[in-house]
């Protein structure tokens, strides 16, 4: 019997389930994110240090995990940690690893860009009013770094989302492989559902990140 | 690490890591066509094509890659649209990034003052003048920065294809991994193969960049 795609998207748990698969990746990116802005605001600060080992050590550490498809750092993790150091992750766990050491580098960046872009003579100024440079960094310069911050850490978290669904090649079950599971044992049933199911996730991705992407550059727009 | 296991799946590594350039510079054109092309198109102010580049570049940049080739892949034929998986990865890739490269020219374009073609009108520079010798000049070198890091995201974005049965580095990586059980080797050629890929290309923007910006603004 041959029926519309559309009402497989509705059968018994099918939708609940997609977005239970949705919150799989969420849970990844928000876990992996809110770890990324604490180590990430850390990383900035000591970025901006004049040191030259500190530069070229953190530097070094930004580009490989810019370099690296994330899915390369994954399989690293995933598959070689277990080898060398008899550390035993799970899909989920090994994701949240590697997205805070990704994040952790894209974070770090954002930072120093963020406190490098304030003007020299703020600082110069508050410290000419005998502040000392906690007291700077605390009440002059951090508070305005946030202000630059805040958009482009947004957009981070959107790109966070959006590399989710990498994680089902590690064996996690997220929205993309959850679609595959309720399309694979229907295919003859429903043979246009992959069209219906694919459709939604992707829209289910878009009702997620089209928010968040709005509110970052509103946010840009204001403080600018 | 057993080299002669690595020495033995080198070709298939290096067959693979062909694969990968292919559909990343052919995916990077298409995307740079249709990021200047949208860009015109939203610079121009064209009445509806404005609000479809809108829509594109909103539906393009809030899904991600690995979805959008499942729908093309899989969803697609169901409405007798075949596409082969290469074609499917390259369409991917061009839809993805082509959004990217519009907002990139977009800033590029919108950073220069306009003062600076008023000055050119008033000098008596007409339209495609004013343009080619002073509005693009200064805005592909804002640009730059931004084109290169997108160019270098669309190629690590190409490690999602083997979704779609692609035999790219990660595909052929994750085969040796499930048949041989030869993880680290595997692992090893993998990144050394995006390593040599990327780095080159990572280094060579950063010296197009300033090359550029010391051509433009002279510091």
């Amino acid at each position: 019997m041959r029926h519309s795609g559309i009402e497989l998207l509705f059968q018994g748990q099918n939708f609940l389930r997609l977005l239970h698969g949705l919150w799989v990746s969420a849970s990844i990116a928000l876990l992996a994110m809110s770890l990324s802005i604490v180590l990430g605001t850390g990383l900035g600060i000591v970025m901006t240090s004049k040191n030259r080992v500190v530069k070229f050590v953190t530097r070094a550490y930004l580009e490989t995990m810019r370099i690296m498809p994330q899915i390369v750092l994954l399989f690293l993790v995933f598959f070689d940690l277990t080898r060398y150091f008899n550390v035993n992750l799970d899909g989920w766990s090994a994701a949240v690893v590697v997205f805070t050491l990704w994040g952790t580098a894209e974070m770090g960046d954002l930072v120093r860009a963020a406190i490098t872009s304030i003007p020299k003579h703020q600082y110069s100024s508050a410290r000419a009013l005998g502040m000392t440079p906690w007291q700077v960094q605390r009440a002059v310069i951090l508070p305005q770094a946030i202000r630059r911050l805040l958009p482009t850490t947004i957009n981070l978290t959107n790109r966070m989302i959006m590399t989710t669904p990498l994680v089902a090649l590690i064996g996690v079950v997220e929205v993309l492989k959850t679609g595959q599971q309720i399309i694979d044992p229907n295919r003859f049933a429903y043979p246009d559902g992959s069209l219906w199911i694919y459709g939604t996730v992707l829209l289910l991705y878009f009702a997620v990140c089209f928010p968040i992407s709005r509110v970052a550059r509103l946010l840009e727009r204001r403080w600018s | 690490m057993n080299w002669a296991v690595i020495q033995a799946t080198l070709p298939t590594f290096i067959e693979a890591t062909l694969l990968t350039v292919r559909v990343a510079a052919f995916g990077i054109v298409g995307a740079l066509i249709v990021g200047i092309l949208c860009a015109t198109i939203t610079r121009a102010k064209l009445p509806v094509a404005r609000q479809l580049v809108w829509v594109y570049v909103e539906i393009s940049r809030n899904t991600p890659l690995l979805g959008q080739l499942f729908f093309l892949y899989y969803g697609l034929p169901k409405l007798g649209i075949v596409v082969d998986a290469e074609h499917c990865a390259v369409i991917g890739l061009t839809f993805l990034g082509g959004s990217f490269m519009a907002e990139a020219l977009r800033s590029g374009l919108d950073a220069v003052e306009p003062i600076q073609w008023q000055s050119a009108q008033s000098l008596g520079l007409s339209g495609v003048q004013t343009m080619r010798h002073v509005i693009l000049p200064q805005a592909t070198a804002i640009a730059m920065p931004a084109l290169t890091a997108n160019v270098i995201f669309l190629i690590k974005e190409t490690s999602v294809v083997s979704i779609i049965a692609l035999a790219d580095l990660v595909f052929v990586a994750k085969e040796q991994i499930g048949s041989d059980y030869t993880t680290a080797e595997a692992l090893f050629l993998l990144v050394s193969c995006y390593l040599v890929i990327l780095l080159p290309v990572s280094l060579g923007a950063g010296w197009l960049e300033r090359r550029l910006r010391h051509a433009t603004f002279g510091d």
